[in-house]
């Protein structure tokens, strides 16, 4: 079948199925007028219950911990996919960095990059860990705060240090950081159970509200969460930048 | 006011959506990418939701374009 | 037409799908998914929308603001860094399809033989 077959016997049925789904969406309630009840019901007893200022923390976090720990984990099976699928195969062989530095010498990296880079990591980690640990006072979380954690070793290898980052052989780190933190989160439920509540139940002190150590379980699960999309994203960009170590035998 | 605003920030959603789609080489789909993820974080900021507004700015003009980047050069380094 | 503002949300689905039906380049097909993911963002986020309503965050703002609902916030937030991560895993697969077959356009990609 024609490319251009393809594509017109995509078409009609698209249109067809874009005029159900306009005639659904005329079915919601009128935008902006929120009716239900649970979104005003936790908006309500967020600060009295938990102490935690952020209510999309507490309900992520607390209320739907359940649904976050699933999610994590989709994350950690998506990283162990990536490692998997880039793993060194038989008949490929591991290039050494040295000599691919010399193919690659012609490459430099403009000084000013470089210096903005280096200058710019410690800015970026500090950020990162702070929208980390203020998860339940402020917007932010583990969820975004690991994803700017993840930016401090990219900015290492834009400003051309890659090889010395290399050499500290973080894979290891990485690995340990990564299911630490995932199965941190489970511990962490754990600990309810053994107080004698159910599994994922806010069983810490719950502080004063404003505070950083306030809300119970908030915190501790946001920095192992944070913890988890840090290095899993981290390990990812890894294993796509070690594909340039790796050339394959017989070319 | 605030009308305005949503208006434009979907207007502007809208015409970067077709701006990805319609950019058919990777390099400079990821840099359409990342205007997408710019005007979906004020969409998002418009519509009072900061926790989501960060996640959508953080993926879409940092993660995205990032990995698209690292795995055309994985390519062209094997092909070229 | 109360309902216009959700007509983004079907814009977006139907453009990022065209793009994928008719993409020749596995890494263009990753981020028309993209584009079509940000369209459950979209609908979830409007649907928890009040107006006149504040955002869900109670710092120094007094109690009983009406604000918006934090529940589909809590929902897209986690979304949004999962799904970046399944198209890393995507990516990787269009990697390696290319050192299988030379190129990264899907209509070069035959069938499995034997």
């Amino acid at each position: 079948m024609t490319a251009r077959a393809r594509v017109w016997l995509f078409l009609v049925p698209a249109l067809g199925a874009a005029a159900l789904f306009v005639w659904a969406l005329t079915g919601l309630p009128d935008f902006g007028h929120y009716r239900g009840p649970y979104g005003d019901v936790v908006n309500a007893r967020v600060i009295p219950e938990r102490h935690a200022t952020s209510a999309v923390a507490a309900v992520n976090f607390d209320y739907r911990g359940f649904d976050t720990i699933g999610e994590e984990f989709i994350l950690f099976a998506a990283v162990v996919g990536v490692t998997v699928l880039l793993r060194l195969e038989r008949d490929e062989h591991e290039e050494s960095p040295r000599d691919r530095a010399e193919r690659h010498a012609s490459i430099e990296v403009a000084d000013a990059v470089a210096l903005a880079c280096i200058g710019l990591v410690a800015p970026v980690l500090v950020l990162g860990v702070y929208v980390v640990t203020h998860g339940h006072l402020t917007p932010g979380g583990g969820f975004q705060g690991g994803v700017i954690l993840a930016g401090g070793p990219l900015l290492v290898y834009l400003a051309g240090r890659y090889i010395t980052l290399r050499q500290l052989r973080p894979k290891g780190v990485l690995d340990l950081g990564e299911g630490a933190g995932a199965g941190g989160f489970v511990l962490i439920g754990f600990v309810g159970l053994v107080a004698g509540a159910a599994f994922l139940e806010n069983v810490f002190p719950l502080g004063s509200t404003g505070s950083v150590f306030s809300a119970g379980t908030l915190p501790v699960i946001n920095v192992s969460v944070g913890l988890e999309v840090a290095a899993g994203i981290t390990l990812i960009v890894y294993e796509f930048l070690e594909q340039a170590l790796i050339v394959r035998a017989g070319r | 006011m605030t009308d305005v605003l949503q208006a434009l920030a979907t207007l502007l959603v809208a015409a970067s959506a077709v701006g990805v789609v319609l950019n058919r080489d990777p390099l400079r789909q990821a840099v359409a990418f990342a205007f997408f993820g710019l005007a979906l974080f004020l969409l998002f900021l418009v519509l009072q939701a900061p926790d989501v507004a960060l996640s959508a700015m953080v993926v879409g003009a940092f993660a995205y374009p990032m990995m698209t980047l690292l795995t055309l050069a994985k390519v062209k380094d094997r092909s070229g | 037409m109360n309902q216009l503002p959700y007509f983004l949300a079907a814009w977006l689905f139907f453009v990022g799908l065209y793009g994928m039906v008719t993409t020749r380049n596995f890494l263009h097909l990753v981020m028309c998914l993209g584009v079509l993911q940000a369209s459950t963002y979209v609908l979830l986020l409007e649907v928890g929308y009040r107006a006149g309503g504040t955002a869900p965050i109670f710092k120094d703002v007094p109690r009983g603001t009406r604000a918006v609902d934090p529940v589909v916030q809590a929902l897209t937030l986690t979304d949004v860094v999962v799904g970046v991560t399944v198209a890393a895993l995507l990516m990787a697969l269009a990697l390696q399809a290319h050192k299988r077959c030379g190129s990264l356009d899907p209509n070069d990609m035959r069938p499995m033989q034997g």
